[in-house]
């Protein structure tokens, strides 16, 4: 891989495996868990925090984490409001942040960088970015295997979570505490649109490709660290951005691992891979 | 040895709303009760009371130790991968640290209560692939790995062939034989004859004691209303279009 002889392209490609071993296993807890959408709220929404960071000159995960609580607080407040159903009103709230992003992004003033923060910039991280993703990835993997149980109480059967000693609201908060951190160590190399397909596709992948759990997300961290290199090396060869190069691999294999013929449904009813089909 | 105590109780899920109110009932070991009542008359309720998790409004309310739930089958996610051994594993995790794998001691225990429930060959088939008897008795098994004392069904004959509640229902005889107690919700009124008392709720406490006692047909009008048809002199049937509440 001719990748590996430029120090730009070694740190870059690092980063993204990185990336891919950390939402891949991720990713399959937020299909299990059928938190897809919050996913992409929390994401899209963080948006006016990058811009701000962007224009204030200070490093992207610090506008990355601020604009994600101020996104997260402003979505769970939304989802309060049952007068239009929580769902449209949090979709009213993303499109608000996201909007409100953009027209800050695009405003005269602003160094032009909209792209970057949008699509991410792998080529532009630094060793502290590497440093910076490698501790919150760390950090992500070791709550994941600590929390393993509690997921797995919650995802299969949360009404009887709390008679095994599992509260399925701190799990669910928990893991989406998880995911906010997984998007802000993402930020840098994949973009606040891009981070979402590699949270999703090799998830996705990996639930077509097998029907055990531990598999699931082996196979998972495998998929994403391959939609990292890939990604990478296609962008090299074809001379194209390297954020949208990874998110296309990954999508790729899911639509590769789609083509396994799946097993007979349990019951009638949509399968978390079959539920984002539905969208939100 | 009483393992439920429960006087003028009243809980509910909105505070100042009642859900339930006015039950008085105890429940000691080797003694099984069953708690009929329509959809929305409370039985689900008065469990998820029990397990501690809504409040007490009003009354007392005494549970000795942890219970131990059996949710209805059908409210498990079939389509998550995992084994008839996985779930029963899932009774050992309340007593086993996050930082710790399960011992080889846990895995002999769970496969031995599966094999109890007559499962032991399913022991690494899909949960989601078994039938709703067998499904049934996973869960049961996970409760006897947790190894309590009281047993909370919630409506476990929902969705169970004939065969498989026969086989059920013997499992749950020996559970009483060995001191366990069963608090078992069912809209079947035949069902709720065979254990020692019953609780009849609709909203409130209808009637409670041996079923030859409780189950007038005063007290049945009173727990169904219009949903209750009676057949004949001994026979009444339930008329229902959900299978919970």
């Amino acid at each position: 891989m001719e990748l590996l002889e430029s120090e730009l392209l070694r740190r870059a490609l690092a980063e993204v495996v990185l990336l891919g071993v950390v939402c891949g296993p991720l990713g399959v807890w937020i299909l299990h868990l059928r938190h897809t959408y919050a996913a992409e709220s929390l994401s899209h929404a963080m948006l006016p925090g990058l811009v701000l960071a962007a224009l204030a000159g200070v490093p992207i995960v610090l506008g990355a984490s601020g604009g994600i609580v101020v996104a997260a607080l402003l979505i769970a407040l939304a989802a309060r409001d049952r007068r239009i159903g929580s769902e449209l009103a949090v979709a009213v709230t993303v499109g608000a942040l996201f909007g409100l992003g953009v027209a800050l992004a695009l405003a005269p003033d602003t160094p032009a960088r909209l792209g970057e923060l949008l699509f991410g910039d792998p080529l532009g991280a630094t060793d502290g970015d590497l440093a910076v993703a490698a501790g919150l990835g760390l950090v992500v993997l070791v709550a994941l295997g600590f929390g393993g149980r509690a997921l797995r109480v919650t995802a299969f059967d949360a009404g009887s979570a709390r008679s095994l000693g599992v509260s399925p609201g701190r799990t669910t908060a928990g893991l989406l505490v998880l995911l906010g951190v997984a998007i802000v160590a993402s930020v840098q190399g994949l973009g606040n649109l891009l981070v979402l397909a590699l949270l999703v596709a090799p998830a996705a992948a990996a639930l077509r490709a097998s029907d055990r759990l531990v598999v699931q997300l082996r196979l998972a961290a495998l998929f994403g660290a391959i939609a990292g290199a890939g990604g990478m090396e296609l962008s090299y060869v074809a001379d194209v951005a390297a954020g949208p190069s990874v998110a296309l691999v990954a999508c790729a294999l899911a639509v590769l691992a789609s083509l396994r013929p799946g097993r007979a449904a349990a019951r009638p009813g949509r399968g978390p891979i079959e539920g984002l089909a539905g969208g939100h | 040895m009483s393992l439920v105590e429960v006087s003028g109780i009243v809980t509910g899920y909105t505070p100042g709303r009642p859900a339930l109110s006015g039950v008085t009932f105890s429940l000691d070991a080797g003694e099984a009760v069953a708690v009929l009542g329509p959809n929305g008359g409370g039985k689900t309720t008065l469990l998820r009371l029990l397990l501690g998790e809504l409040p007490v409004m009003a009354g007392t309310c005494a549970v000795e130790g942890s219970p131990a739930y059996v949710a209805q089958a059908g409210r498990a996610r079939l389509d998550f991968p995992v084994s008839a051994l996985d779930v029963v594993l899932m009774g050992a995790y309340a007593r086993t640290p996050a930082w710790r794998r399960l011992g080889r001691g846990e895995r002999e225990r769970a496969r031995a209560v599966l094999d109890r429930v007559g499962l032991a060959p399913q022991a690494g088939t899909r949960f989601g692939a078994l039938s709703g008897g067998q499904r049934q008795r996973v869960l049961i098994a996970r409760a006897l790995l947790q190894d309590a004392a009281l047993l909370l069904l919630d409506e476990p004959f929902t969705g169970v062939d004939r065969a498989s509640e026969a086989g059920l229902l013997a499992i749950l005889d020996e559970l009483r034989a060995e001191g366990r107690g069963l608090l078992v919700s069912t809209h079947d009124i035949d069902h709720a004859r065979r254990w020692d008392k019953v609780l009849c709720l609709n909203g409130a406490q209808i009637a409670f004691g041996a079923p030859a006692d409780a189950l007038t047909a005063q007290a049945l009008h009173a727990t169904y209303g219009e949903e209750l048809v009676t057949l004949g002199e001994e026979t009444v049937a339930v008329h229902s279009h959900h299978d919970h509440g």
